[in-house]
Formats: C-alpha cells, structure tokens, sequence
C-alpha cells in the first residue's frame, strides 16, 4: 500500500502542473476522511456505552452473559480475515486477478463466519434475558457491538461486488483503487473490534 | 371500509385548523400548477436533463440556494406567526400546542434547511471557481448531496400536512422527544428529514475539504488560498468532526422511539443529560459552521470593495482555524443550569469567552482593510458593514452569556433570544445575502439594480433592530423563551408590540428582495454583467459570467493572495502571461442515479416515519439498488473536445 501511495504521489506531482488530478488518489484520500467521520461515529456509540453499561435497571448484567472463548474466535476469525485482505492487495500489486479473487473470497468466509458467531452470540444472550429493550445497558451494548456488525456485513456485500468486477474487467486503475479501499476499510473495522474486546469485552469481564 | 378509510384520513392529515387547510390548499394548487406548466411548455425533459441530473457544482449552487430561499420564506413566515400571537397578551392566535409546533419547525428549519443550503449553494457555486478547479473532487456524490438535502427538507416539511408537526423544540431535548412524551410521528419526521439531509451535508464536507487539498490551481499554495476558500476549509473541518455526533443522536433517539431502546428514557436506566450533551457537542460546532464562511464572505468583500488587499492574512487564517478548534469545546454553556457543577462551568465558561479572542482579531482585520481604502457602497458592502456593529453587539452579549454565574439569570430568557437571533441574522444571514449579491452577476450573468436592493437593505436592517433590541429588555424583566402567551400584568406588551413591528419590516425586506430579483430577471438582457463586473480581485473573476460550463478553458496559475488584481496590474502594463494551447477537457457525465436514490431514502424515511415497516425496507432496497448500479457503472466521464471550447469561448468572450 505504501508502495502503491508512493506510486500515485509521484504521478500526482508529475500531473498537477498540467490541471490533471489523479481521481485514485483523490478517492483514497476522501475515503480517509470518510473513516474519521467513522470514528466519530464509534467514538459516540463507545461513549454511550461507557455512560449507561451500569444502568442494568435491576435486569441481567452483561458481564455474566460474555462467555469469552466465543469472543476469542471472534477475533481469530476477523484479524486473519484482515491478513488475507492484505495478502490480496498483494496479489493485486503482481498483477495476479485470480489470485486476489481467491483471496477476496477466503476473506469473504472469514467475515461470514465472525458474523454468524456473533449473531450466535446475540442470540444467546437474549435467551438468557438480555434482549434489546431489557435496559440502557443492553441496548448500548447491541448498539455498538450490532454497528461494528452492520459494517462488516456492509463490507461483505461490497467485497462480493467487486468480485464481479474484477472478473468482468481485470485490474485497472479504477478496479485497482476500488480494492485499495476496500482493503482500508477492512482493516479499519479489525481497529474497532480491537476497542470493542478491550473495552466491551475484557473490561467487562475483568 | 369508507369509515376505515376516513379514519386513516384523519390520522393521515393533520385536520381542525384553519391555518393548515389554507396552507394544504396552497401546496396543492402550486403543486398542480408546476406540474401543468412543465407539461405545458414540454419542459420535463428539460428539467430532467438539465438540472436533476446535472452534476456541474454551479448548478447545484444555484438549486441549493434556490432551495434555501424557499425555505427562508416558510422559516420566517413561522416567525411571523409567533410574533403575532406574541403582538399583545392573551391573543388566541396560535394554540399553545400549535406555538411549539411553530418554534420546533422555525428554528430546525433556519438552521439545517435555511443556513446550511445557503452556504452550500455558495461553497458549490464559488469554491471550485476561486480555486481555478473545473470541478469538485466527486462531482456525483456532490449531486447525491444536494438530492439528500432537498429531499431530507421535503420530507421534514411534509409534516405540516401530514402525521403533525413535531413540537419537542429545534434541538428535540428527551423526554420530550421520546415517545412518551411525543406519541405522534412529528418527532420521526424531524429525525428523518434531518438525518437524510445530514449524511449530505457530511458528505459535502468530506467533498470540499478534498477539493481544496487536491484541486487547487498550481501555485497556489496554502498560505495563498483566497480567504473564503479558507472558511470552507476550516468549515468542512468541523462538520467532519461534528455531524458524524449528530446522526448518532438521532439514530439513538429514534431506536428508543422505535425499537424500544432506552438511551433518553427516564425508565430502565435512560439518562436524557447523555443527549443533551451530544447535541450540544454538534450543535455549538454548528453554529461556527454557518458563521465562518460567512467570515470568508465579508473578508473577500471588504478587499474588493475597499481596493485593498485584506489586512492581517496570515491573523485571519489563523483565527478561523483556532475557532474551528475551540468551537468543539464550549458546549457545555448551553446547560450551566443543569448541575455540573462549579469547575465544569468554569471551563466552559473560559472556553467560550476565549473565542471572542480571534473574532475580536477578525473584526479589526476588516476594520483595518477599510482603513484608507477606496470603499464603494455596493449592497454587498453595506451588508458587510451592517454586519459588523451588530455582530459587536451580539458577541458583547455573548459573552455575558458566558459568564455562567450570570447564566442562571438568562438561560432560556428572551435575551438569549435576542443574543442568538442577532448573531444568526447579523451574522449568518446578512453574510450569505451579501455573498448572493456580490457573486449574483457570475452565477447568472447579469447585474441587479440596486434600488429596491438598498430598500431591502434598509427595511431589512431597521426592522432588525426595532425587533430584537426589544426583547433584550423583555428579557431581563423576566420574559421566558418558548411562552406562548401571557397576561397584562406582566408590563411586557409595550416591548413585544414593538418587537412585532420589526418583525413585519424584515417580512418587508425579504418582498424587496423576492421584487428585485424579479426585476432584474424581466430585465436581465440589459443588466448583462461582464466577467468582473465589481473589479475584483479573486480568480473566479477571471472568467466570463455565468461560468462556462468546464470553467476554465486552460488551467490559470494561483502564485498570489490576490491573482486577478495582480494579473490585472500585470496586463495593465503590459505584461500578458504566454499563450496556452487549449486541450480536451475531462468532465463528469450527468447521472439520473443521486435524485433516484435520494428519493428512495425518501421513501425510506416516510416508512420509517409511520413504522411501515414494508415501505422503510423498499426505501433501503432501492438506495442499494442505485449504489451498486453506482459501483457498476463504468461510464462517468467524457471530453470536451477542442473545438467546442473554441466556440464556446468565442462566444462567451465575443460578447463581453
Ligand atoms: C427573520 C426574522 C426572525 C424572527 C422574527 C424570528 C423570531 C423568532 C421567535 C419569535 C422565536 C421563538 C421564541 C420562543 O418562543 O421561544 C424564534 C426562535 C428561534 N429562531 Fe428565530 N426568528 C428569525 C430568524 C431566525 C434565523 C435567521 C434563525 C437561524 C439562522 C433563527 C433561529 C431560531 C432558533 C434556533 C430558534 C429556537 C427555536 C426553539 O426554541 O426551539 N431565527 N425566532
Ligand atoms: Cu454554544
């Protein structure tokens, strides 16, 4: 990536005197803004949590409901979903589509399966009384851990459309930024989950 | 089934007041009339092409402004109703319910359908042009925004007519807001229409502030930007940082509304205070975001029309940066009464008192420019300096305001109205009314006549006083804020009458200026204006008016503060830059795809409003829809090619 940065930086200095603009590079740097505009948005919804995670209202208390080893797969599954994410920009730097492809799709099924163990997760907890409406404190807790959640289904679905691009047009300067993003945009969701086990889970437990 | 279906009717509209069977007959009949002469005239593709799908940034400057005006009009007709029923005691014009629906709906409707389009319409407008760009970063999102904003205000008006207005105040304080307080859709309406429109405004700061990082001419740099391009910058910071708060609060409000969450409940462990300080740490940024790009607009005035180059440069970017800096920090002045205790009061207090530092620094900047200038007294220069003693008076009061100990006096009296009122308007609203005049002649091509000009100007300015000078003293006896009537003994109605009359001449004003523009539009082809009608300075003036469409034929250069003055003082000694040879030039495809979506958010809003579940979900799928057939298509752009910027040129310049 830092590579690829270099790249365009050089591209851009070349341009600029000619009133071209390298539209990547613009959209890389948008796209950074748009993940500060992210974190805010975490930012409020960790706020939130902080505030009300003691307000249980006399119902069930999140910290008895966390069962860990589920968490901890949570997290294998996401930081490795985010290593083969980078393994793909690689493929995508030699020029390799089928390999990015293949590499798209097993971080495709490693964000699936994080999914489906937090909805699991999910479910478990409102069997056991911690539901959405029981108090502050669970809805806070599904708020922001369910974000976390909605972006990386988001993320999924985007991923699988630009599969179908890459298959239809190869890498091009546009494919090739597309990835770009999407790749920075993955790696930014394993950041939240780090804060989201730190915060929510371990001191929750701890 | 009739009696089911008048039923629903009842519920759907909002019935039993005269008032709104007028206004529904209105809408209806200007509704029917658009429609017929669209048809009529065969216009709709005209109006497909040309500006629902236009993505050209001056476009969509001028429907963002077109817009905002509009919504000036309904804002200050609530206004007008208020004073109204304010003129004298114990009227029986507006319910009591009715009167919260009235400053819910004016105050939202100022700041986020008024304020904030204006100063898009004039960053759209004005930004690429100073900057010597052809374009904005993303042309297509910047479309998209503009559709989010529009349909996001139509949505919040549409509560008028149907399901009810909300009636929880501008700011939707819980429990108020929340459902048990507020049972009827009005408060979903505010949330939707505010937040559809919001993830534009968002989208526009993240567009601005890479358009000005990216785009600008070469040579230009930094320390070289005209000084409103500064303002947007600094802007688009602080929306970046403060709206992501706001559509987090709503979203919050609108779960505990909807899905039964407990964020700003008073039962099951909601705490209110959490919301009040959240939209208080977007809503005081939000009132710097409206302010300083009209700081951008008042600088790059008071140069062109003093002949000088602006004082202090270097002071004012700096000062428009502290404030963007030190506007995330003052919220908390707006509850001092609500039990933080001494030392968080205290901060607050010193942090609000210190941004009146590089106001102060702004305000003797202009001074200093006008100080041995050559000042013409064009209408955007008398806005400018109207500007000035009033926003003195309002920063002074202010900062008494801010005095926390003293706040416990004032908060939510009629001074605080009269405070924010007199920055807003001799702020904001003079400053973007003097951006529309000064930069009228290059969005559209010529000149308006300045005599009903300086009659607005007038009534305008004198209303604006006799209005809210008043109400500083009805404050202080003891008037409060949001009081839909009140009784003889008060001694207030001598005040409140007066205050009335001022509210009328500004009413007054404004069909001065609705006549003016009227005017110069019947008269437009004598009134042409050239390509620098005022003698700028700045390099938006550097090409033909109204901009041809890819704005600059050749890229110009940006190597000082004032370029067009300089290469103005250049030519006239006969110095000409080298002749450049034209080239294709690039430009952004329309797209039908940001209106379609926008009104499929429409869409999902007005479920969402009256939990149709069915009709929320056909909304999200159709903005789905458009955003991967957005991914899919590859087919955005194309060239203008040589030969039609020479014509283009030929006759844009010929004419000149
Ligand atoms: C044009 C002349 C205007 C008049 C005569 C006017 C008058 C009023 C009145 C009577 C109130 C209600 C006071 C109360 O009952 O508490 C009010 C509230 C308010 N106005 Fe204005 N206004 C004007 C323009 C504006 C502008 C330009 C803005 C913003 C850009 C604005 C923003 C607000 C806000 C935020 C509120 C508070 C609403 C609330 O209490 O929730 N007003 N105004
Ligand atoms: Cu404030």
């Amino acid at each position: 990536m830092a590579q690829a940065a270099a790249k365009h930086g050089e591209n851009h200095a070349h341009g600029h005197d000619h009133g071209h603009h390298d539209p990547q590079e613009m959209k890389i740097l948008g796209f950074w803004f748009f993940l500060i505009s992210d974190v805010i948005l975490f930012s409020v919804l960790f706020a939130t949590f902080i505030v009300l995670r003691d307000n249980t209202a006399g119902g069930p208390i999140l910290s008895e409901l966390i069962k860990m080893p589920g968490v901890i797969a949570e997290t294998f599954l996401l930081l490795t979903s985010s290593f083969t994410s980078g393994l793909a920009v690689l493929a995508m730097n030699q020029g390799k589509v089928k390999q990015l492809i293949n590499w798209l799709i097993v971080t495709a099924v490693l964000g699936a399966g994080f999914l489906a163990l937090e909805i699991y997760e999910f479910v478990e907890m409102v069997h056991e009384g911690f539901s959405y409406t029981t108090s502050a404190a669970s809805g806070a807790f599904f708020t922001l851990v369910g974000t976390h959640g909605l972006h990386v289904s988001l993320g999924l679905i985007w991923m699988i459309g630009l599969m179908f691009q890459l298959k239809k047009r190869g890498i091009t300067d546009v494919t090739r930024g597309k990835i770009n993003v999407i790749s920075l945009y993955w790696h930014f969701l394993d950041v939240v989950w780090i804060f989201l086990l730190s915060i929510v889970y371990l001191m929750g437990v701890m | 089934m009739l009696e089911g279906l008048k039923e629903f009717a009842s519920e759907f509209f909002v019935t039993g007041d005269p008032l709104i069977y007028g206004a529904m007959v209105a809408i209806g009949i200007t509704t029917i009339a658009i429609v017929a002469v669209l048809t009529y005239f065969k216009k709709w593709g005209w109006l497909w092409r040309n500006w629902l799908t236009t993505v050209d940034h001056k476009k969509i400057g001028i429907m963002y402004i077109i817009a905002s005006i509009i919504m000036l009009f309904r804002g200050g007709v609530d206004a007008l109703m208020m004073r109204l029923q304010l003129a004298m005691p114990n009227m029986d014009f507006l319910h009591p319910e009715h009167y919260n629906q009235v400053f819910t709906t004016h105050g939202t409707i100022m700041i986020l359908f008024m304020a904030m389009p204006f100063m898009f319409g004039l960053f759209n407008v004005i930004v690429p042009l100073q900057i010597g760009a052809r374009d904005v970063a993303f042309p297509f999102l910047n479309a998209l925004s503009f559709w989010l904003f529009f349909l996001g205000a139509m949505l919040f008006n549409l509560s008028f007519v149907i399901g009810g207005s909300p009636d929880a105040g501008w700011l939707s304080y819980p429990p108020l807001s929340e459902l048990s307080h507020s049972p009827g859709v009005g408060q979903n309406f505010y949330i939707w229409g505010i937040q559809i429109s919001g993830i534009g405004s968002l989208a526009t700061g993240i567009n601005f502030m890479v358009t000005i990082i990216k785009m600008r001419a070469p040579g230009m740099r930094w320390m070289k930007l005209p000084m409103f391009t500064w303002s947007v910058f600094s802007t688009c910071i602080i929306i970046l940082f403060a709206f992501p708060i706001l559509t987090v609060t709503l979203a919050l409000l609108f779960l505990d509304r909807f899905a039964g969450a407990h964020f700003f409940t008073l039962d099951l462990g909601g705490n209110p205070m959490m919301y009040i300080n959240l939209i208080w740490m977007w809503g005081h940024p939000e009132v710097y975001i409206v302010v300083l790009p009209a700081f951008g607009v008042f600088s790059e005035i008071v140069s062109t029309f003093s002949r000088k180059k602006l004082f202090g440069y270097k002071s004012m970017v700096f000062a428009m940066l502290i404030i963007s800096f030190l506007s995330f920090f003052t919220w908390a002045h707006h509850f001092f009464t609500m039990g933080s205790g001494a030392d968080v009061n205290a901060f607050f207090a010193v942090t609000t008192m210190l941004i009146a530092i590089p106001t102060g620094v702004k305000i003797f900047n202009w001074l200093f420019t006008m100080y041995r200038g050559r000042i013409r007294m064009a209408t955007p220069m008398m806005w400018t300096l109207a500007f000035i003693p009033c926003f003195i008076v309002g920063g002074m009061t202010g900062v008494l305001l801010s005095v926390a100990p003293a706040d416990f006096q004032f908060h939510n009296s009629y001074f605080l109205i009269a405070h924010f009122h007199q920055v807003l308007i001799g702020g904001v609203v003079f400053g973007y009314f003097a951006g529309l005049y000064y930069w009228w002649p290059k969005m559209f091509g010529f000149q308006l006549e300045e005599k009903l000009g300086k009659w607005a100007f007038w009534t305008w300015n004198i209303g604006f006083y006799v209005c809210f000078m008043p109400q500083y003293a009805v404050g202080l006896m003891g008037m409060t804020r949001r009081l839909s009537t009140y009784g003889w003994d008060t001694g207030w109605w001598e005040l409140n009458f007066v205050s009335t009359i001022g509210a009328f001449l500004m009413g007054v004003g404004f069909l001065f200026q609705v006549a003016q523009i009227a005017d110069g539009i019947r008269k437009y082809k004598s009134l042409k204006a050239s390509g620098d009608p005022w003698d700028a300075r700045t390099l938006e003036w550097s090409i033909p008016s109204p901009a041809p469409e890819y704005n600059f034929a050749v890229t110009p250069r940006g190597d000082d503060i004032d370029e067009w003055w300089e290469e103005k003082e250049r030519r006239a000694k006969g110095i000409y830059p080298p002749e450049q040879k034209l080239e294709p030039i690039h430009m952004p495809k329309n797209s039908g795809i940001p209106f379609v979506m926008s009104v499929f958010w429409f869409i999902a809003g007005f479920g969402f409003v009256f939990g149709w579940l069915w009709m929320a979900i056909l909304g999200l799928a159709g903005v789905g829809i458009c955003m991967i057939a957005r991914s899919f298509s590859y087919d955005t752009d194309y060239y203008i090619p040589v030969d039609e910027i020479k014509r283009t040129e030929a006759s844009l310049r010929g004419s000149v």
